[in-house]
């Protein structure tokens, strides 16, 4: 029972990280119907910047973070106002395919000032935990959640709530028709991405927390976010983050329970599990629990 | 026949006995460089058929080169201590890795049915992802990850073609045979393309590509096109992959990755999608990537020449991330790719010096 309730909880802190990866494909498709491929390398950028200050400059961690989200939200929307902007009219799967091949550039670069050994990010919670009636609960799991459900929140909030917010749902929703109300298509982009990058950029920080560190491989195993996404709706931000939680428990209950039950899908199956949801969700229900149909028009 | 007929037929002639010539002229190196690239082409035709031709997104291609590669290696291969083979001749293995493929592909191909675009893309990454597990667990066939198993040689009617073939006063290497070989397998394939697309067939496909409830309505069996296209291409990526194993002798499962699937789309859109010339263009430039890197290296200071420690950027970094950067800049400045600045450059040098006059850009 112990080992399921703590299988339980690492599960929910992994996938409030993949919620928070997630929260950046969603807002930059919610904004301009596209999936950002490059999110990852952004992520690792984001995470080396919060390492190489904390770490090799010894700068005080918070301020560090800071500094590194500010960073890869600027960054971000350089981006997207050099790369991006020229593929407005163009068909949403050529932007995806420039994003890919953002992705496998920045990659490489991210992967060659990263280094061959694995990087600490300098976090303050390290390998402590605390013992909750036989359950072990990481400090950095608690951190996680904590800074998914704010997130989430003030998303929600802006999305709702703020002039910014709207006008991207607008433009979402009729590009046409937004530009000719008078919206500024490109400067909204420009700070979808920029929102998508400071994500990028916690997540990543989450993504070393607790020991683990980062190196040339984390960027892949942002991908995993991916079918998280795609459970909950492209465009639906609490859609990422139920979707990133299942994920997330899913594989963890599958990595404790694998060994013993399900031995003969062959090792490491906890890491292809969630494409293997990702298949079901897409055969069973593509537009996710919360996303919203797309209308077949001919 | 109009005279441009007769300089299309001309250029064609010049062009295929050129490419029967090359092998003989060059190196082992670089004649093995042209069979990789002629091979790239191969399985982009695949990916233009289905991409190109009929729109739907695939980001599986490396999933049906594996299949064909490993069919071949089963049926070609010899059998090892943990590995299976039954040193068939190329003559079996060739076809069955395309057959083998397409079966895949034609009973893979009914999620095309309900999912478009994007949803496609992404559930064929997936698909991509599961493959790969599969493939590094199966270890009979494939060796397992990280040590893989030898691939299918080379053996035509009982003749290996690692040994020289003499003809008169010709001796063609064993490179130089493999490149014959491939020639003609990506010479048929061509051929075949665009047979395919100046047919009923192949208007349907772009039908179906431009938009398919249309295209329904007037009464093309979408789905019908939907699953010839995917067994189609994936038949290619079978061929390419079986013929890409014997060139290079060693397979590993971990190498067909999403990676490889950005590979191949990104030759047929740095060569043009739905173009006939697209697949070999983008091919030399994808393909031919690490050989032009590899020359210009010594130009460049900051690159090293083994491991990171001699400079800022390996080689193998660099023509990474310049393919990237590829794919981006023909995205946006370049979107009908190296076909389409060709066709644009010749219609101008036809049209001189009214081509400023007549210019629609």
């Amino acid at each position: 029972m112990d080992e399921l309730l703590t299988a339980l909880v690492r599960g929910v802190a992994q996938g409030s990280l993949y919620a928070l990866l997630g929260l950046g494909f969603v807002v930059v498709f919610k904004a301009s119907g596209v999936v950002n491929f490059a999110q990852p390398a952004i992520m690792l950028f984001g995470a080396l910047a919060t390492s190489v200050l904390a770490v090799d400059h010894g700068v005080w961690f918070p301020l560090a973070l800071l500094f590194a989200v500010t960073a890869t939200a600027a960054g971000s929307a350089v981006v997207e106002r050099v790369v991006m902007r020229p593929m407005i009219s163009k068909p949403p799967f050529a932007a995806a395919m420039v994003t890919i091949g953002l992705f496998i550039a920045a990659q490489v670069v991210a992967s060659n000032l990263v280094g061959l050994e694995i990087r600490q990010l300098g976090d303050p919670w390290g390998l402590d935990r605390v013992d909750v009636g036989g359950v072990r609960i990481f400090h950095s799991d608690i951190a996680k959640l904590v800074a998914a459900v704010v997130v989430v929140t003030l998303l929600n909030r802006f999305f709702a709530v703020t002039r910014t917010g709207l006008a991207m749902r607008a433009a979402a929703h009729d590009q046409e028709v937004a530009i000719a109300n008078g919206v500024p298509i490109g400067r909204l982009f420009g700070t979808a991405w920029a929102i998508a990058g400071a994500l990028a950029a916690l997540a990543g920080m989450f993504l070393g927390v607790g020991g683990v560190g980062i190196d040339t491989t984390t960027a892949l195993l942002a991908l995993k976010a991916l079918p998280g996404v795609v459970l909950g709706g492209f465009d639906s931000i609490k859609g990422a983050i139920v979707g990133g939680v299942v994920v997330g428990v899913l594989e963890a209950v599958t990595k404790t329970y694998g060994q013993d039950h399900l031995a003969a899908l062959g090792n490491n199956f906890d890491q292809v599990v969630p494409y293997v949801l990702l298949l079901g969700v897409l055969l069973v229900r593509p537009y996710g629990l919360f996303g919203s149909k797309d209308v077949l028009r001919p | 026949m109009t005279s441009s007929v007769l300089r299309h037929r001309a250029l064609l002639t010049v062009g295929s006995v050129a490419a029967v010539a090359l092998p003989f002229l060059s190196g082992a190196t670089s004649t093995s460089l042209y069979t990789r690239i002629l091979i790239g082409a191969v399985g982009a035709i695949g990916l233009n058929i289905v991409t190109g031709l009929t729109g739907q997104v695939s980001l599986g291609h490396s999933f049906f080169l594996a299949v064909g590669a490993y069919t071949a290696a089963v049926l070609g291969g010899t059998a090892g201590r943990t590995v299976i083979g039954h040193d068939l001749d190329m003559t079996i293995w060739l076809p069955a890795a395309f057959v083998a493929a397409a079966v895949v592909g034609a009973v893979v191909s009914p999620i095309a049915f309900r999912l478009r675009g994007l949803y496609l893309a992404i559930l064929t990454l997936g698909m991509v992802f599961v493959g790969l597990h599969l493939f590094r667990e199966w270890t009979s066939v494939t060796g397992g990850a990280g040590i893989g198993r030898p691939a299918a040689p080379a053996v035509l009617l009982g003749r290996p073609l690692a040994e020289d073939l003499a003809v008169g006063a010709v001796t063609a290497t064993s490179p130089t045979q493999l490149y014959l070989l491939c020639l003609a397998v990506f010479a048929l394939a061509t051929l075949a393309f665009v047979n395919l697309r100046h047919s009923a067939f192949g208007r349907a496909m772009v039908a179906v590509r431009d938009r398919d409830v249309a295209a329904e309505a007037m009464g093309i069996a979408s789905r019908r096109v939907k699953v010839v296209a995917f067994a189609l291409a994936a038949g290619c990526a079978g061929v390419a992959g079986a013929l890409s194993a014997a060139e290079t002798g060693y397979i590993e499962p971990g190498s067909y990755d999403v990676l490889l699937s950005v590979e191949y789309l990104a030759i047929i859109l740095i060569g043009g999608v739905g173009t006939a010339a697209g697949p070999l263009l983008g091919a030399v430039f994808v393909v031919g990537m690490p050989r032009i890197v590899e020359w210009a290296q010594p130009l460049l200071p900051f690159v090293a020449a083994g491991t990171r420690d001699d400079g800022i950027l390996t080689r193998f970094e660099l023509q990474t991330f310049l393919y990237g950067v590829l794919i981006v800049v023909f995205l946006i400045a370049q979107p009908d790719g190296v076909s389409g600045a060709l066709t644009r450059a010749r219609d101008s040098a036809r049209t001189w010096p009214f081509s400023r006059l007549l210019d629609h850009n």
